[in-house]
């Protein structure tokens, strides 16, 4: 099989089962079948807690599948690679490294010599808008601001799969579509593969080109979108236009009747 | 943290210049008023302590007081003591704390950064360290001075012993709390597991291993003493032997009087210290 026809990311029949703290068994993944072609943008939607983070350890080579099969370019995952790029939901900036030294955390990692890793932390730095800040602390940085220190520390690497895990999900709304208008701007001139989970529907209409729809937990694919809206989309206004409304409706038929499901198992739980 | 700043108000001074320099005042009266306080404190004590002992109410041969305390130390400082001048005890019993500190606390940290990685080793030694950990470990101190003979070697052993326990656990216990979000980000940006323990666990762990120097750094000097005042030929523990045989209460109490300072004095540095290392966190967390 050539690399080269072979789609991004492949999962066949992907399952993974964890061990709880208690002693039984939870799975969090269950027959997943996915492919993300090159070069494309996909959203993971789905209830909170129903394995949609999962999907992505297993893609990033973080954790190993039960049962199935896990592929990237075609090739098994066999721990961490290097074709992968991972922006997780918490802050995972270095605290003790300044915001120059985190972004060029990656390079540096792998070997790049050091003058040739600053060079392109700082391009990286400039493209986020925080040139002015390479000598400070993440401390000192508002929650946008380390975001765009992680989306830099990740691009800085050339991932061909950008994996995010609710990337935007703790800043404030306005922060939020402004990141997202810049994460599409960053993506556009990579031609990586992203893999873009969230809660949120809008989010993922307005960035994604596909939109997978999960079931509630043990997560596998219930349905999949193809959001035709016409690139480059600016996220504050691509909302209003009819055809994102009538995809909206759309999809939360489908997402909606899982959300429920969710929900009632929690109460049932409470109960 | 010391009291005064804890209370100290935020100052608004865009807003209202006024209000904000009275607040300054009354924060700069209230600094003032503590320190006489504190100073006050001292006086009393010292002064009672002395009144009493003059008054013989308590026994001035047993108790002493702080006016024979402070000749002893002086002629300490301008005639040198029985072994030899006053300088050359500190620097011995110093010399003996500081060794033992150092090893105990890189042995510590590399026992606690192992164990803490690499759960083999953390399952197969855990019961024998929990053990070690639990023994008295103070009457090493007489073995260390049959194994070792009078010279620094034995001091230095018990300063170790004393050491390695706080500063293993607290490397130990930093190097399993590390955030998992952090380890796994820098597994994805590229790190082997080598760079992950060296630059992502240990400086995660230091301010774990921080709290355990300022504790350890007094250990280490319990250790040198006790090990003197069993047996030496020189250091401030000695000193404390030799005035108690000769039934010199002042003396003894002197000692601990120099032990206090330099122990503040280290602390001191420490602190120093960890203010550069520690120039990545919020300025206003616990410290």
């Amino acid at each position: 099989m050539s690399t080269d026809t072979s789609p991004a990311i492949e999962l066949r029949g992907a399952s993974k089962t964890f061990r709880t703290p208690s002693g039984g068994l939870h799975t969090a993944v269950c027959g997943l079948d996915l492919t993300v072609r090159r070069g494309e943008f996909v959203a993971v939607v789905g209830p909170t807690g129903c394995g949609k983070s999962t999907t992505l350890t297993l893609v990033s080579g973080l954790e190993e599948p039960s049962e199935g099969e896990v592929l990237v370019a075609g090739e098994p995952v066999d721990g961490v690679g290097d074709k992968v790029g991972f922006v997780f939901q918490q802050d995972a900036t270095f605290p003790w490294r300044t915001v120059l030294s985190n972004v060029m955390a990656g390079p540096r990692f792998r070997g790049v010599p050091k003058a040739e890793a600053r060079q392109r932390a700082r391009e990286w730095l400039a493209r986020v808008g925080l040139a002015a800040f390479e000598d400070r602390y993440p401390h000192q940085l508002s929650g946008g601001q380390r975001k765009r220190v992680a989306l830099a520390a990740t691009f800085v690497n050339d991932p061909e799969i950008l994996l995010m895990d609710e990337p935007f999900s703790a800043l404030d709304v306005q922060t939020r579509a402004l990141m997202s208008d810049e994460l599409l701007e960053l993506w556009e001139g990579t031609g990586a593969s992203v893999v873009f989970v969230t809660h949120d529907l809008e989010e993922s209409i307005a960035l994604a080109d596909k939109v997978v729809v999960m079931t509630a937990g043990p997560a596998t694919v219930k349905q999949v979108f193809d959001i035709d809206l016409p690139r480059p989309r600016k996220v504050e206004s691509v909302r209003l236009e009819p055809r994102f409304i009538e995809i909206y409706r759309e999809i939360w038929e489908s997402l909606g009747e899982e959300v429920r499901i969710t929900r009632e198992r929690g109460a049932a739980h409470v109960a | 943290m010391s009291p005064e700043v804890l209370s100290t108000p935020v100052v608004d001074t865009v807003r209202n210049p006024g209000r904000a320099r009275s607040r300054a005042q009354a924060a700069r009266r209230r600094k003032v008023v503590v320190n006489a306080a504190r100073a006050l404190l001292l006086v009393a004590v010292l002064g009672l302590w002395e009144a009493l002992s003059r008054a013989a109410v308590i026994d001035p041969f047993n108790f002493s007081m702080p006016s024979k305390i402070w000749d002893q130390i002086s002629s300490w400082v301008t005639h040198g003591t029985a072994q030899g001048s006053l300088g050359e005890q500190i620097w011995y019993t110093l010399h003996e704390a500081l060794l033992g500190w150092a090893i105990g606390v890189v042995a510590g940290v590399v026992f606690g950064i192992a164990l803490g990685r690499i759960a083999f080793l953390a399952d197969v030694l855990g019961p024998y360290i929990k053990v070690l950990n639990s023994l008295p470990r103070i009457v090493l101190a007489p073995i260390f001075v049959i194994w070792f003979g009078l010279g620094p070697a034995s001091k230095v052993a018990s300063a170790v012993v004393l050491v390695f326990f706080p500063v293993f656990f607290n490397a130990f216990q930093g190097a399993r709390e590390v955030d998992r979000n952090l380890v796994a980000n820098a597994r994805i940006l590229g790190a082997s597991d080598r760079k992950v323990t060296l630059q992502v666990v240990v400086p995660s762990a230091t301010s774990w291993i921080f709290t355990s120097l300022h504790v350890s750094f007094g250990f280490a000097l319990i250790g040198a003493i006790v090990g003197e005042y069993i047996g030496a030929t020189k250091g401030i523990g000695l000193l404390v032997a030799a005035s108690q045989g000769t039934f010199n209460a002042a003396g003894v109490y002197a000692a601990m009087v120099i032990l206090a300072v330099v122990a503040l004095l280290a602390e001191g540095l420490l602190t120093f210290a960890e203010r550069r290392i520690f120039r990545w966190k919020p300025a206003n967390s616990d410290r």
